[in-house]
């Protein structure tokens, strides 16, 4: 499946061989183990970032961009290793097990003073999930006036928190929880009425994980306040910085970064925009 | 110090005798020896730990003067909340592991299911880890349909604290209560006390006072163990640091956090080590 797209994106785009080729030099002597290309991802992996929690297959949406950059830096599909890591471990001082880590991390300025993050590869909306319950119960629309009165929810982890707090204002103090289970878990118990996820994750929970589970409105990837931008991770000062740099402008600029996500992620205009 | 009438007559006198100048030159030396033994390592840690190659890295990440400054007194608020929820657990634990324990002492035949509900209960939630409790009584709960404000994760919460800890204090009063000789039971009985009067005049009053070391210590785990309602919501200084923690990458305000639990912890467990030693002192 991946090979006939990878093929298929080969003839497309002539180029790209001149760029693998020049890349190739560009990483060379500036990874862990040479020629191999480490990857780290979170353990478990998530749906719809990689699928089946198995990075290798290359397929999900973080799994496919993290072999197309791999191709861009010039390291073909056996050349690539995965390694787990919590969000601790990679940030912790200290020797690093991958070269680069994806796993939905949010580029902030303050993140940026201690480790380093390359260009940013997505950009998320953020969505209000909750459930048909408490829609239909308390006469939700999107729209932020509607919604500040709700009791709120988020993952602890995430910058969800601070973009909550600067979108919506809520009148009274989040709760936050360790994992996804553990929100829609509180959501359950009538606990907190909504919560805030990036919108690929917020699909996956209102499908799958949370009874009932509905998305009240998203808040668009291209907003100009409190925007959410994932970027692979580094260690601070890592000279691979610009080699990925290079590799994800390419696949940005060559359209192959959308074409990615239009294949994983699923299509979000159904959800409406909120106010 | 066991003084004798006539070393205290002396140093009223203002002459030591030889014996207590004696002893206070060893002390002195062993004050001196401890001293110096204790500057040396303070100074090999001091001086040797910053001569590792990844010193630096590690003091950005942990000792980071700039983020604990930032993110001190949001640690401090945050800190408020474990303390109220410390507050309020603490006596009910009190109450509920003093009623259990009295549960498992019972004699009469007839209120053997007290008995076994004592038991029974103590099994249980000693058995259990404390995190486990919390989940299946916090969201648990509430889960099965309470209407606000009654499915509360702090109200659920603390019951879980409040059942886990005073499963703990049940077992740390029947041991107060079993140190008690039967001698003392007898004594009461044949004075014409009632069974519950021994137990509220006789047996209780001795049995709380030896075992209140003991319990010193379950309260100090207590505080630290609040800071586990934060898997169920609410945002305690723990949750906090980790929110900031993962907002910066950077694991300063986990320290934050460490200084000010220890800033009530050190002078609560120096106070349970007094009393114990007091104890100690008063039996012999």
């Amino acid at each position: 499946m991946r090979r006939t797209m990878l093929a298929l994106c080969a003839t497309a785009l002539p180029a790209t061989g001149a760029w693998a080729a020049e890349h190739a030099t560009c990483a060379e002597g500036k990874t862990l183990q040479e020629g191999v290309l480490t990857i780290a991802t979170g353990n478990p992996a998530y749906y719809p970032w990689v699928i089946d929690d198995a990075p290798e297959s290359g397929e999900g949406y973080e799994a496919a961009v993290a072999y197309a950059v791999a191709e861009e830096m010039g390291f073909g599909e056996d050349q690539v290793e995965w390694v787990r890591t919590s969000f601790d471990e990679a940030i912790q001082p200290g020797a690093k097990s991958f070269d680069v880590n994806m796993q939905q991390f949010s580029i902030t300025p303050e993140r940026e003073e201690m480790v380093d993050f390359s260009e940013p590869y997505y950009s998320s909306a953020m969505a209000v999930l909750t459930t048909g319950d408490i829609v239909e119960a308390q006469g939700l629309e999107p729209t932020v006036e509607s919604m500040k009165d709700l009791r709120w929810g988020a993952m602890a982890g995430t910058t969800a928190m601070p973009i909550l707090i600067d979108l919506i204002a809520p009148s009274s103090d989040p709760l936050l929880y360790g994992d996804n289970a553990d929100v829609t878990a509180a959501m359950q118990a009538g606990q907190i009425d909504a919560a805030l996820f990036d919108l690929p994750t917020a699909l996956y929970l209102s499908a799958v994980t949370l009874e009932n589970g509905t998305i009240l409105g998203q808040f668009p990837a291209d907003r100009s306040q409190s925007p959410d931008e994932f970027g692979l991770l580094m260690e601070e000062g890592n000279p691979l910085k610009e080699c990925v740099d290079a590799a994800i402008t390419a696949l940005r600029e060559s359209g192959r970064l959308a074409e990615i996500e239009s294949e994983w992620l699923q299509e979000a205009t159904g959800v409406p925009v909120i106010e | 110090m066991a003084d004798t009438g006539l070393t205290q007559a002396r140093r009223v006198a203002g002459a030591p005798t030889r014996r207590a100048a004696y002893e206070a030159r060893i002390r002195r030396r062993s004050n001196l020896i401890a001293a110096a033994s204790t500057a040396a390592v303070m100074l090999a840690v001091v001086v040797l730990v910053p001569l590792a190659p990844g010193w630096e890295a590690v003091q950005r990440s942990f000792f980071n003067g700039r983020v604990f400054v930032e993110t001190f007194p949001g640690l401090l608020e945050a800190f408020l909340l474990d303390v109220a929820i410390f507050a309020w657990c603490a006596p009910s634990i009190a109450l509920v592991g003093l009623v259990i324990a009295l549960c498992r002492d019972v004699r009469a035949p007839a209120l053997f299911p007290l008995r076994a509900f004592g038991a029974v209960f103590t099994d249980i939630f000693r058995g259990l880890p404390v995190i486990l409790v919390i989940y299946l009584i916090g969201f648990g709960v509430p889960g099965l349909g309470l209407p606000r404000p009654w499915n509360s994760p702090y109200l659920w919460g603390s019951l879980a604290l409040i059942l886990v800890y005073s499963a703990y204090v049940a077992e740390v009063i029947r041991s107060g209560i079993d140190s008690i000789h039967q001698s003392q039971r007898s004594a009461a009985a044949s004075l014409g006390l009632s069974e519950a009067d021994t137990m509220r005049y006789v047996v209780l009053p001795q049995a709380l006072r030896n075992v209140v070391p003991a319990n010193m210590n379950l309260l100090i785990a207590l505080q630290k163990d609040v800071a586990l309602l934060s898997f169920i919501g609410p945002v305690e200084i723990f949750r906090q640091a980790g929110v900031y923690k993962s907002l910066m990458a950077n694991f300063t305000p986990y320290v934050g956090a460490a200084v000010i639990f220890l800033a009530i912890t050190i002078p609560a467990t120096r106070y349970a080590d007094y009393l114990m030693a007091r104890q100690q002192r008063r039996r012999r």
